[in-house]
């Protein structure tokens, strides 16, 4: 009969802990700022060859001439192409000369699109997807096997020959043929370790293999087979009343 | 309504030729401040509030009264909007608004204090408290931190930070001397970012990589060379950017502050002075919308540690080519000796007013030399010992008319043989700020020179000046179409051969077009004084008259006179010295009188414009110098023709008989039209039969860094004189040295 007179024990809860996840946050790898070496330093001279700079105007024609910077990108990527694929200082201060804006804001471009390569890279750049489908769809096993294929080299580096550069990125957008790699411009989907192989050894060997899926499907049709129009397209005049036919 | 400066338009004929783009800002944004609208009425925390249209919904709660924290927003500065410290709730609005980048909405109710936005302002604590170090007993900005006392008041409690990894680490910076980066602290508010592209027109300052790598810098390796670069330690909010002479001087809760005024320029900036025991720590930035806004040259910051150094503390004779240390008697009494032995009477006495000359004792020491009969009061300048050409009689002759505010309604800028950015650092960011948001349009007459803005190139001599007078070129039409046309004349022209000239034809054509230049609400015509004390040696008529501008000196007083031609000076003359450095002119002098700086007396100054602020005395004047006044008012007695003013007070009556404006202060007493016709007529008058020599201007501030005593003795300037001027060991990349076009 005392007790309800006692303090009543409230049981203590655990604390509510909220925890920030504890996985270790993933930096770049790549240096946001500049060093002079002997490749890359703004000594070197880079200038559009006439037939690039010929496209260099017309993409800054597209562009009222007060907005010229807005070609920024689309330089910078003719001036990559034109530099064996990376983008060097001397680009930089290329694309800025011409379209007269102050180079730190094509620094700033630059370093904050991730397809522009601010190192040397390989011939053939191969790029592997290793984002959610195409992981689902074995894309760590197409990333291994092109590492080891490549020497046992890892992502982001360059063979020895100077050949191939690896690196593994983010979804590419051919997800419904994932796995999927990029060599250059060209996509490789529907990959599997045999098929990495072969496109690799076609690589090495200089040629240039069959873009698109690798498994012999036409683009990314069901690979079950058609389910819906099967039937032979019907054509002009069927299904039509007869004085039309 | 973008107006190009550089290349897509074509270069005019003639003589004006567009500057080149390489050299300058190519292009200014489209004008970004709207034109003010009506008022709105918003609900903030239930308290209704009016604020104009356009308003952001920050500036709303600021005048609701509920302090909105933030890291990003400041309000000289454009809204970027990424710290997302100053979130608040909207009604109807399903997530907290960060109050900077969203408008304030006519009707819109808003809350600053609820449970939503405490959680909101905790969570963003602590995601910028997850990359920042715990360094505060370590870091320069600890006690003044925004973030460090916004976690106080907005943070969590507790820490659950369990980092195995550790936190970002971002490589330091080298911008200089002045600037030291700490970027691991850095929180990314891109304060600095905006400051340097829009006010000081730094365009090498930008962010680089993106997300959690991004880093604040120049890429390459660069300093920062502008004249305003100190500003951005002040805005940065935490630790990232300190100064580096002042880096582990003091904490903050030490320091004495003093308001005072600032006098390496004649702008006249509103500075505070930290003090601590009898030595100046630092410099910062008052607010003062007249005059420098939130800003200030780094001279005026960094150039206090001259003040250390190359001190006179003692007063010194001359005893055969040594200087000996006596007693302040015996140093006054070597003056009177001095005067009578050189046998100096009425005009042969000399006084010199010099860059730093306080006005006080320039009206003490006008006073004595006027009772000793003489008329002879030369300047510290070239051709200082006569009359300007512009004369004194009346104040528009010679004052900055337009007021500093005034630079930003100017609508057309002639620049004659001035650059404002070495000689007004401050009121050269209005004309940039200006530039870069109107249609303004600037010419200038003098030495290229790289202004960040863009500017029409009319020649470097009075020709270009009649040329423009006689309306040819571009600019001139330009210029005659303007609604509010400025002549900013610099003062280096006065002390050009050519001076009275361009006097003569800027006068009359002032005169001829005043229905622009001269109308009771603007006074297009302004002197850009450079020199403290300038303004006020006009103003009290410091200038000698005709035949004493042609006697030779016996005796000369240099008051703080440290750039007179020492061939200026007879050899048989009896030189006395009063200053507080050991500069030149204390290597003329016979007689040594130790004087108190700018940061030791309470004294009176008037800026280009005519605006008298009074400074104030931080810390006492070091060993036995005193101040200036007082030194010439004891001299007075022993010269037998005392003073009568025993305080300093009695002496600021005395000035009010000279000149009402010279005591009243923190006004600006603008000039009527018919008086300013009127002295315009004086000056074309007194000028008319003026020649022309043809020699070109040239800029009177070749050394931004060292132009007075006080920045020559400083460490610290001369670190930035070998950095910036002469640019050793910096300089990377040649091809991007120069700023090109405007920032976004």
């Amino acid at each position: 009969m005392f007790a309800a007179r006692l303090p009543k024990r409230i049981p203590r809860l655990p604390h509510p802990v909220r925890r920030i996840s504890s996985s270790s946050c993933r930096r770049s790898e790549a240096l946001f700022v500049h060093r002079d070496t002997t490749y890359n330093n703004p000594k070197i001279p880079f200038e559009f060859s006439p037939d690039n700079l010929k496209r260099a105007q017309e993409i800054i024609s597209h562009y009222p001439p007060q907005y010229k910077k807005a070609a920024v990108i689309p330089l910078l990527d003719l001036g990559q192409r034109q530099n064996k694929g990376w983008t060097s200082i001397s680009v930089m201060n290329y694309v800025a000369k011409l379209l007269e804006m102050p180079p730190m804001r094509v620094y700033e471009v630059a370093t904050f699109y991730t397809m522009f390569n601010r190192e040397p890279i390989g011939e053939n750049f191969v790029q592997v997807c290793t984002t959610t489908p195409c992981m689902l769809r074995g894309a760590y096993d197409i990333l291994d096997t092109v590492c080891t294929q490549l020497g046992g080299i890892k992502p982001g580096d360059t063979t020895k020959d100077g050949k191939f550069t690896v690196i593994e990125v983010e979804c590419q957008g051919a997800c419904s043929n994932a796995p999927m790699l990029v060599v250059g411009d060209e996509f490789y989907e529907d990959l599997t370790p045999e098929t990495t192989k072969k496109v690799l050894e076609a690589f090495a060997k200089g040629q240039k293999p069959k873009p698109g899926p690798q498994s012999g499907r036409h683009t990314s049709e069901n690979s079950a087979g058609l389910t819906a129009l099967t039937s032979k397209p019907y054509g002009p005049g069927e299904h039509c009343q007869p004085e039309f036919q | 309504m973008l107006r190009l400066v550089s290349a897509s338009k074509p270069a005019s004929a003639g003589l004006l030729t567009k500057v080149v783009p390489s050299s300058l800002a190519g292009r200014r944004t489209f004008a970004s401040t709207s034109a003010r609208q009506a008022d709105i009425t918003l609900t903030v925390d239930g308290k209704e509030v009016t604020v104009p249209q356009g308003s952001a919904l920050i500036q709303a709660c600021e005048a609701a009264g509920a302090t909105i924290p933030r890291f990003c927003y400041h309000d000289r500065l454009a809204i970027a909007g990424n710290c997302r410290m100053c979130l608040v709730e909207v009604e109807r609005s399903p997530k907290p608004v960060a109050s900077c980048a969203m408008p304030a909405m006519p009707g819109a109710k808003v809350w600053t204090n609820t449970p939503l936005v405490h959680e909101a302002r905790e969570g963003v604590m602590e995601f910028l408290l997850a990359n920042h170090p715990l360094d505060c007993p370590i870091c320069d900005q600890g006690g003044e931190c925004d973030l460090q006392d916004q976690s106080m008041r907005y943070g969590t409690d507790r820490a659950r930070f369990h980092e195995i990894t550790g936190k970002r680490a971002v490589e330091d910076k080298d911008l200089g001397p002045l600037v030291k980066t700490s970027m691991n602290r850095c929180i990314q508010c891109t304060r600095c970012v905006r400051f340097a592209n829009e006010v000081a027109g730094v365009e090498e300052l930008g962010t680089t990589g993106r997300g959690n790598d991004i880093q604040i810098g120049m890429y390459v390796e660069k300093t920062m060379n502008s004249e305003l670069s100190g500003n951005i330690v002040d805005l940065c909010p935490v630790g990232a950017l300190t100064s580096k002479p002042y880096a582990f001087h003091a904490r903050p809760w030490e320091l004495k502050h003093t308001d005072s005024i600032d006098v390496m320029d004649a702008v006249g900036s509103n500075i505070r002075v930290d003090s601590r025991g009898v030595s100046v720590m630092r410099v910062q930035p008052r607010p003062n919308d007249d005059v420098n806004e939130e800003w200030i040259s780094d001279k005026t910051r960094y150039a206090y540690d001259g003040l250390r150094f190359q001190r006179l503390t003692t007063p010194l004779v001359k005893q055969g080519d040594r200087f000996v240390p006596v007693t302040w008697e015996d140093a006054l009494a070597a003056v009177a000796d001095g005067l009578r032995a050189s046998g100096a009477t009425g005009d042969e006495i000399q006084a010199v007013a010099g860059h730093l000359a306080d006005t006080e004792s320039m009206v003490a020491l006008k006073d004595l030399v006027t009772r000793l009969g003489s008329d002879n009061l030369a300047i510290d300048s070239v051709g200082g010992h006569a009359a300007p050409s512009h004369a004194v009689d009346v104040r528009s002759n010679y004052l900055f008319n337009a007021t500093i505010p005034g630079v930003e309604q100017a609508d057309c800028i002639l620049l004659v043989g001035s650059n404002p950015r070495h000689e007004a650092a401050v009121l050269n960011s209005r004309i940039r700020k200006s530039w870069l948001h109107t249609s303004l349009e600037v010419g200038l007459i003098g030495e290229r020179v790289d202004t960040v803005y863009g500017y029409d190139y009319l020649g470097a001599d009075a020709k270009a000046v009649a040329d423009f007078v006689a309306g040819k070129g571009d600019f001139a039409k330009k210029f005659k179409n303007a609604k509010k046309p400025l002549i900013i004349v610099g003062s280096a022209i006065t002390e050009h051969a050519d001076g009275a000239a361009v006097y003569n034809a800027l006068a009359k054509y002032v005169e001829k077009n005043k229905s622009q230049l001269l109308t009771p609400e603007w006074n297009g015509f302004a002197v850009l004084q450079r020199v403290a004390s300038r303004a006020a040696a006009y103003e009290m008529g410091f200038v000698p008259s005709r035949k004493a501008s042609q006697t030779k000196p016996k005796f000369i007083y240099l008051l703080n006179a440290d750039e007179v031609d020492p061939k200026s000076i007879p050899r048989d003359a009896f030189v006395v010295y009063q200053g507080h450095h050991g500069d030149l002119g204390a290597q003329l002098a016979d007689v040594c009188l130790p004087g108190a700086a700018y940061t030791e007396k309470g004294m009176t100054w008037v800026n280009t414009e005519g605006r008298s602020q009074m400074g104030r005395a931080a810390v006492p004047p070091p060993g036995a110098s005193r101040e200036d006044w007082k030194i010439i008012r004891a001299l007075s007695e022993l010269v037998d023709s005392p003073l009568p003013y025993d305080d300093v007070l009695s002496l600021r009556d005395r000035m009010w008989e000279i000149s009402p404006t010279l005591v009243r202060y923190d006004t600006l007493e603008p000039t009527s039209v018919d008086v300013a016709l009127a002295g315009l007529k004086t000056l074309a008058a007194g000028t008319a039969s003026a020649k022309v020599s043809g020699k070109p201007f040239v800029k009177p501030v070749s050394n931004f860094y060292q132009t007075d005593p006080i920045s020559r003795a400083s460490v610290t300037m001369a670190h930035c004189t070998r950095a910036f001027v002469k640019g050793e060991n910096y300089g990377f990349s040649e091809t991007s040295s120069k700023s090109e076009a405007a920032y976004a």
